[in-house]
């Protein structure tokens, strides 16, 4: 692969000509935490972050996003009738993503680009983005990347990898994307030889950093419903408020609604992110609900991560040990915790106190 | 405070062995610093691991709704408030609890602490007075009253108000504290700077409703913004639907509310919507003279009416 | 690309009540783009997304069978929103179909065999889709005894009920149908519940015997332990489940059992697979 060396005063210059060519997003302090952001009027991003709040799946896949527009004036051709929504997927480049969040799109493509079907907009807009990652320095303590498939200098799901080499980065181009982005920048310095050892050395480095780990050798081999019948259950789920906080903040997350809003004579149909902890994500019309406990619901969210998605694919956790859930928990509830719990399960012929 | 933890234990494995309750609720250490998690436990072996410092803020009277056990439960003076609030509302019955109360002198925020450390805090540590808060090359510490939560810095009512243990002897309770200062400033503000003060307060929300689920009074079987006939609110992120979450929760929070807190502990982007709820709050206690939660034996302000009301509605 | 969330626009061509607390009606739907109507080949046990302007998607089992042609139709219990606001349109609105979606009865693997359809309440659209399929004369010589066992609480509670007598009638399918109780002295079928039906009337067990379920879960609970003693293999019962879906596609999350999505790698499970998954339906 080839190193390019970017001088750290050629930086700004280079993101504000690729501007031109791509709408830029990038880490941006506001208020008291940093968050992706467009990056509009040569505003910088600021790769010093920890890391972000929340992730930045937003920007390929929005909280809240218009699919088709109606009228329901009966003097139109066309009322009552769903139309494209105009969409804007002109290339777009996230500057300074983390390895994990990057990686985190690549399971997440899993679900919206399959055999049978492709969901249109998220692909659409994954594929018009280049991910410009940053090689993590920091780590939180809550940060398991190592043990979920992933890593601070993990490449997997990026365009170009940038090592910050203190007065320069070394940019690792990673697929055809990545090198017309930094084309666009104009940074064309190829790296000194031993560039790739540097961030081999660097990565190694950082990878020393992670103290968390999770374990995961187990989780495929366990069979699925003595798992689910788990006494451990009822204490895992107690503390939890079923709020959302895990799911949108968590880049791997992937589960919509789809909702229709009129005012007046026209409306519009969308998707809006939702969350297996709500109630009403399995309710049915007649008021039964499958998951109809909150243990139903905890349960639900872990054994997606750590086993049905594990067993689905075959590419790992639903997980890339970023942590989010972990440090925003409102009440401590622990995916490491848990998934200890899950891969250490040996069945007991005890059944879960709620089936 | 720190010997409230050991005294906890006691009283918990105490009542689960003479088999008064069947469970206990409480709070465990947690996996991160300055977090606990709510624990219940139904043995005195599970009673061991319940722990007591400065960041057990969580209102633990929200997992008491509907319960039908026999329960201790581990009460701060505002968690023993929504008790009262909860056997009022009749969400819980007064003789299924045994309500152990701890005198509290405040829960410290960890957003606060965070803001004055220069990195990530990996480790934290307190004695009565301060908190020392550890990270890759720093070490800081802190007077309690200087990191405590908003909420429990203003807070009068530390001491539980009902229960039927005590794990330590009443704390004295702040005197001359001003409790309302923010909202006098909202309330002094023009109503376009208002309307731009909420938008820039409410414009992070991501709608997981952790404040609605951390609160004991959201215990609604559906939820107005889950409403689907009618529906009431959008359910995307239209900032109109944002706003009319966070006023509607907050009218029906009104008389009923104790400023626990729970609600902007909770909140993963860091939004006070304290604003609106202290707002009320503080309108209840103007209006009625009222605060939630002080006494059994009294209804709520919004759930009563005199033929002697001075408005001409109720006649 | 598709897109797979873009409803075929179609015309509500005609409505009809099915039951006497007319809380079920069937709706016929004509395709507006006659092209579409190729593009919705289905086979009998899918189910589509109703589309309805304004006010979301359901997803229906389709009613029709694909032997039907120039139309689909849908029969519609009126519970929520969207079903509702469904019951309330007329003939010539204009709403959407999205599908068609799921896998289907196993046709292939039933080919040459007996099939056993058990059918309660309104859970018996896909089932009538599946019984005109079979008994079209192209198909009915791929399939041995055809027999069907549906029930509802009273008669005026059974769908179909034209088409049922019709079934009566012929000597290649052999009908029970049964009503949970009736003070009709002119009812000539059965009345008991499902299960106690099928324990009768059911053929033997056996390797040439498919056993098709669908009907409320209490139904499903207690016919299924009949199967068993009647000696059906949990591989030949085939069952259809319903979750509350919004995709269809097997994307949105919520209605999957275990790492199976209902609405994908379903509807149709056979008992042996549902064995295998958490029983979240």
């Amino acid at each position: 692969m080839k190193i390019i060396k970017i001088d750290k005063s050629l930086w700004a210059p280079g993101l504000n000509q690729a501007a031109a060519a791509y709408r830029l997003f990038g880490p941006v302090k506001e208020k008291e935490f940093h968050s992706f952001k467009p990056l509009t009027n040569g505003v910088q991003p600021d790769l010093s972050c920890l890391n972000t709040r929340l992730s930045p799946k937003a920007i390929i896949y929005p909280q809240s996003e218009v699919m088709f527009d109606y009228s329901l004036d009966e003097s139109r051709e066309d009322h009552h009738q769903m139309r494209e929504a105009a969409k804007d997927y002109s290339p777009r480049a996230v500057i300074g993503i983390r390895p994990c969040d990057a990686k985190a799109f690549e399971l997440v493509r899993l679900n919206f680009d399959t055999p049978d079907y492709q969901d249109p907009y998220w692909l659409k807009a994954y594929e018009s983005t280049t991910l410009i990652g940053l090689g993590c320095e920091s780590p939180c303590s809550a940060c398991f990347c190592t043990s979920a498939g992933c890593g601070p200098y993990h490449e997997e799901g990026l365009d170009v990898l940038l090592a910050d080499a203190g007065d320069h980065y070394l940019a690792k181009v990673l697929t055809e994307k990545g090198a017309k982005f930094l084309a666009a920048g104009g940074w064309k310095t190829a790296a000194v030889k031993e560039a790739d050892q540097t961030i081999a050395a660097m990565r190694q480095t950082a990878e020393k950093k992670i103290t968390s780990f999770v374990p995961t050798d187990n989780l495929r081999s366990l069979p699925n419903n003595d798992l689910y019948s788990a006494t451990f259950w009822e204490d895992v789920s107690f503390a939890c408020i079923n709020c959302g906080t895990c799911t949108y903040s968590c880049p791997t997350c992937w589960c919509f609604d789809i909702q229709d809003e009129t005012r007046g004579a026209s409306g519009v149909r969308m998707k809006n992110w939702d969350s297996c902890m709500f109630p009403l994500f399995t309710m049915h019309g007649t008021g039964h609900n499958p998951r109809g406990t909150k243990l139903h619901r905890v349960r639900q969210r872990f054994m997606h991560k750590l086993k049905y998605f594990v067993d689905k694919y075959d590419r790992g956790i639903q997980c890339v040990g970023c942590g989010r859930c972990v440090r925003l928990c409102p009440v401590n509830i622990d995916i490491r915790r848990v998934a200890v719990m899950m891969n250490g399960f040996a069945a007991s012929g005890e059944a879960c106190a709620i089936e | 405070m720190l010997s409230y933890a050991e005294k906890i234990r006691e009283i918990a494995g105490r009542l689960l062995a003479s088999g008064a309750v069947n469970m206990v609720i409480g709070f465990r250490q947690g996996t991160i610093p300055m977090m606990n998690e709510p624990h219940f436990a139904k043995n005195p072996a599970e009673a061991a691991k319940l722990v007591w410092d400065s960041h057990c803020g969580i209102n633990l009277a929200n997992y008491l709704t509907d319960r039908k056990e026999k329960i201790g439960i581990v009460a701060k003076g505002c968690d023993s408030r929504n008790i009262v609030t909860h056997i009022i509302e009749n969400k819980i019955k007064r003789e299924q609890l045994v309500v152990i109360g701890v005198p509290c002198q405040g829960m410290v925020d960890k957003r606060k602490i965070a803001l004055k450390c220069p990195g990530e805090i990996t480790a934290v540590i307190e004695t009565e007075t301060q908190v020392t808060a550890t990270g890759n090359g720093f070490s800081q510490s802190f007077d309690k009253k200087d990191v405590l939560q908003h909420n429990c810095s203003l807070c009068i009512h530390r001491n539980p108000v009902i229960h039927d243990e005590l794990v330590a002897a009443p704390v004295e309770e702040q005197k001359g504290i001003d409790r309302y200062a923010d909202v006098r400033a909202v309330e002094a503000m023009s109503p376009e700077q208002r309307w731009k003060y909420f938008e820039d307060l409410l414009s992070p929300c991501v709608r997981c409703y952790a404040c609605r689920n951390a609160c004991p009074l959201c215990y609604c079987p559906t939820c107005f913004v889950d409403e689907s006939r009618p529906q009431w609110v959008g359910k995307g992120q239209d900032p109109s639907d944002v706003r009319t979450f966070h006023f509607l929760r907050a009218y029906h929070c009104a008389g009923r509310c104790t400023d626990c807190g729970s609600c902007e502990r909770s909140c993963p982007v860091g939004i006070n919507m304290r604003v609106f709820t202290k707002k009320l709050e503080k309108d209840c206690l103007d209006l009625f003279g009222w605060e939630a939660g002080l006494s059994l034996d009294v209804r709520p302000p919004l759930d009563v009416y005199r033929p002697s009301d001075p408005n001409d509605f109720i006649k | 690309m598709q897109n797979p969330y873009l409803p075929y626009p179609v015309r509500i061509d005609d409505i009809s009540v099915e039951t006497e607390d007319k809380n079920l009606k069937t709706f016929k739907f004509v395709f507006l783009n006659p092209a579409d109507e190729q593009k919705f080949a289905y086979k009998a046990g899918q189910f589509a997304e109703l589309s309805v302007t304004g006010k979301g998607e359901i997803p229906i089992g389709i009613a029709s069978s694909p032997t039907e042609k120039g139309f689909v139709k849908f029969t519609v219990n009126k519970v929520g929103l969207v079903s509702s606001f469904l019951h309330a349109m007329k003939p010539g609105d204009i709403m959407g179909i999205r599908g068609p979606m799921g896998n289907w009865y196993p046709w292939e693997r039933m080919e040459g065999k007996n099939v056993v359809i058990i059918g309660g309440g309104f859970a018996f659209t896909t089932l009538r889709s599946s019984i005109v399929y079979m008994l079209n004369p192209e198909n009915r010589k791929k399939f041995k005894d055809i027999h069907v066992i549906y029930g509802a609480r009273s008669p005026g509670m059974l769908l179909y009920r034209e088409e049922l007598a019709a079934w009566e009638r012929r000597d290649d399918i052999n009908m029970h149908i049964t009503v949970d109780a009736t003070s009709d002295p002119g009812w000539k079928y059965n009345v008991g519940f499902v299960p106690a039906v099928t324990e009768k009337k059911a053929p033997p067990a056996g390797n040439d015997t498919y056993a098709i379920i669908c009907g409320p879960p209490i139904m499903i609970k207690f016919t299924q332990p009949v199967l068993d003693k009647l000696g059906y293999p949990h591989d030949k019962i085939i069952m259809s489940l319903e979750n509350r879906m919004k995709c269809g596609i097997g994307m949105c999350g919520r209605c999957n059992i275990g790492k199976e999505f209902v609405c994908k790698d379903g509807p149709v499970f056979t008992l042996e697979q549902l064995n295998q998954t958490p029983r979240e339906y």
